[in-house]
């Protein structure tokens, strides 16, 4: 049956978006700690655990992350592990951004220049304060902008979980486009939805690194 | 005892030996030049004094502490020999008193008020009382090297070893960086730089030491031994820089 598109349709889109959210949040926070582990997997001055991290980053980033979905979808339950969609999509996701955080915060501390350790060292600084009190905070300063782009990224990247059934965003357009036959109206709307999202974090972004600077 | 003792110590870089048997002693108070081509090793050498470099065979005693064991304290050393770099190093993040504060708090455990007095206390003494809180990109590359000496007077070190200060500044600015330097030095601080100024080895420092190819090849009183080389290669060498 086709009907009209209503404004609880509208309503509805606005609710689904919800779990686009708690999805990127989700992945946000395991891959953000999977990530901080590969980072430091990939500096330490220990060969087995760099290869191990650069083996896990090519892996990911040279493979398609519907597939990644998949593998946890379709995957799991061969070896009689049943996964429900959301945690198939939150696990995938996760280690799906695990991979590019770790490089992007690999990245940013080693452009923290070797004589900032040095300078850090000459004053007597043990290891770890010349990581926590000098090299980190430039470091997380480089950090945040392709960190916040890589969560823009991470937003409108959900939308493939809608391919193994998880209703977020791009599904419930989908539902509903196909009940009202209306589909502009709806793919725009969550267009316009994703932009709200996207652009929150970009403002959360400029404000951050505002801060940063002025305290340097 | 001397304060600083070199003994036949042997640096490689992968195939390329740096320091083939340096040895040297430095007595407190004293003031000693390193002078030499770029990569005769000076620098390498005065990085080893303060285990930035190790080395491969050899000894270094500091003030008590044998650099070149293994396990050796080096944190704790390093509080005792500060070192102040050619391209400055302050930390961009942290505003000229929090430079020189940093240390102070976190190694020295220093009280927040007694550190900051401190830190107001060198910071004037290179005379940047007014720079206290501007960021190091605010300041010129003089300013930013004599507060990188503040930042190391600071710890109060027995002994401080300058890696070619003033070799990245413009030469405008060498002036107040030496300036700084020979107020240090009038002080009575055991000094080891590494220099390119010879004018300033002539008149400041008490010995110069001619590296060349990772050995040394001349060491005594810095006037005598800048006036009148004994050796081909300083000479070559002296002419070389004096034009």
């Amino acid at each position: 049956m086709i009907r009209e598109l209503s404004s609880g349709d509208i309503v509805y889109l606005v609710v689904a978006a919800r779990w686009t959210v708690l999805l990127a949040l989700a992945a946000m926070a395991g891959g953000g700690a999977l990530g901080l582990v590969i980072a430091v997997c990939r500096v330490v001055s220990f060969r087995p655990l760099n290869w191990l991290a650069i083996g896990y980053v090519n892996l990911i980033q040279g493979t398609p992350l519907l597939g990644q979905l998949f593998v946890f979808f379709f995957g799991l339950p061969l070896f009689g592990i049943q996964v429900d969609p959301w945690v198939a999509a939150a696990l995938a996701l996760s280690l799906h951004a695990a991979a590019f955080f770790g490089e992007i915060w690999r990245g940013s501390l080693q452009s923290v220049s070797a004589r900032q350790w040095e300078a850090a060292a000459a004053l007597g600084l043990p290891y770890h304060q010349r990581l926590t009190h000098v090299v980190l905070p430039q470091a997380i300063r480089i950090a945040i902008p392709p960190t916040v782009g890589f969560l823009m990224q991470l937003v409108k990247d959900t939308s493939l979980t809608a391919l193994i059934g998880f209703v977020e965003l791009t599904r419930a357009s989908q539902i509903i486009s196909a009940a009202t036959f209306a589909p502009l109206p709806v793919y725009g709307t969550a267009a316009v939805i994703y932009f709200v999202i996207c652009f929150s974090l970009s403002r959360l972004s400029l404000r951050l690194e505002r801060r940063l600077h002025a305290a340097r | 005892m001397p304060l600083v003792e070199i003994a036949d110590i042997h640096k490689r870089f992968g195939a390329v030996e740096v320091l083939k048997g340096v040895s040297l002693s430095l007595e407190k108070g004293e003031i000693v030049a390193v002078i030499g081509r770029s990569g005769s090793g000076k620098s390498t050498m005065l990085r080893c004094v303060n285990g930035l470099e190790k080395v491969q065979a050899g000894r270094i005693v500091v003030d008590g502490i044998e650099v070149t064991a293994p396990g050796a304290d080096l944190n704790l050393l390093r509080q005792r020999a500060g070192m102040v770099f050619q391209s400055y190093n302050l930390f961009p993040h942290l505003s000229v008193e929090r430079n020189v504060t940093l240390a102070l708090r976190l190694v020295k455990k220093m009280e927040r008020e007694a550190a900051l007095a401190l830190a107001r206390q060198v910071v004037d003494r290179v005379g940047l009382a007014d720079k206290l809180h501007a960021y190091p990109d605010e300041l010129s590359g003089g300013q930013q090297q004599r507060v990188a000496i503040a930042r190391s007077l600071a710890m109060q070190p027995t002994l401080m070893l300058f890696d070619e200060i003033t070799s990245a500044l413009d030469p405008e600015l060498v002036g107040e960086v030496l300036r700084v330097l020979e107020s240090v030095a009038a002080e009575g601080m055991t000094m080891m730089l590494v220099t390119h100024e010879m004018n300033f080895a002539k008149n400041v420092a008490d010995r110069v030491i001619f590296m060349d190819q990772g050995r040394i090849h001349e060491d005594g009183p810095a006037r005598e031994t800048l006036l009148e080389p004994r050796t081909a290669e300083l000479r070559a060498f002296l002419s070389a820089v004096l034009h």
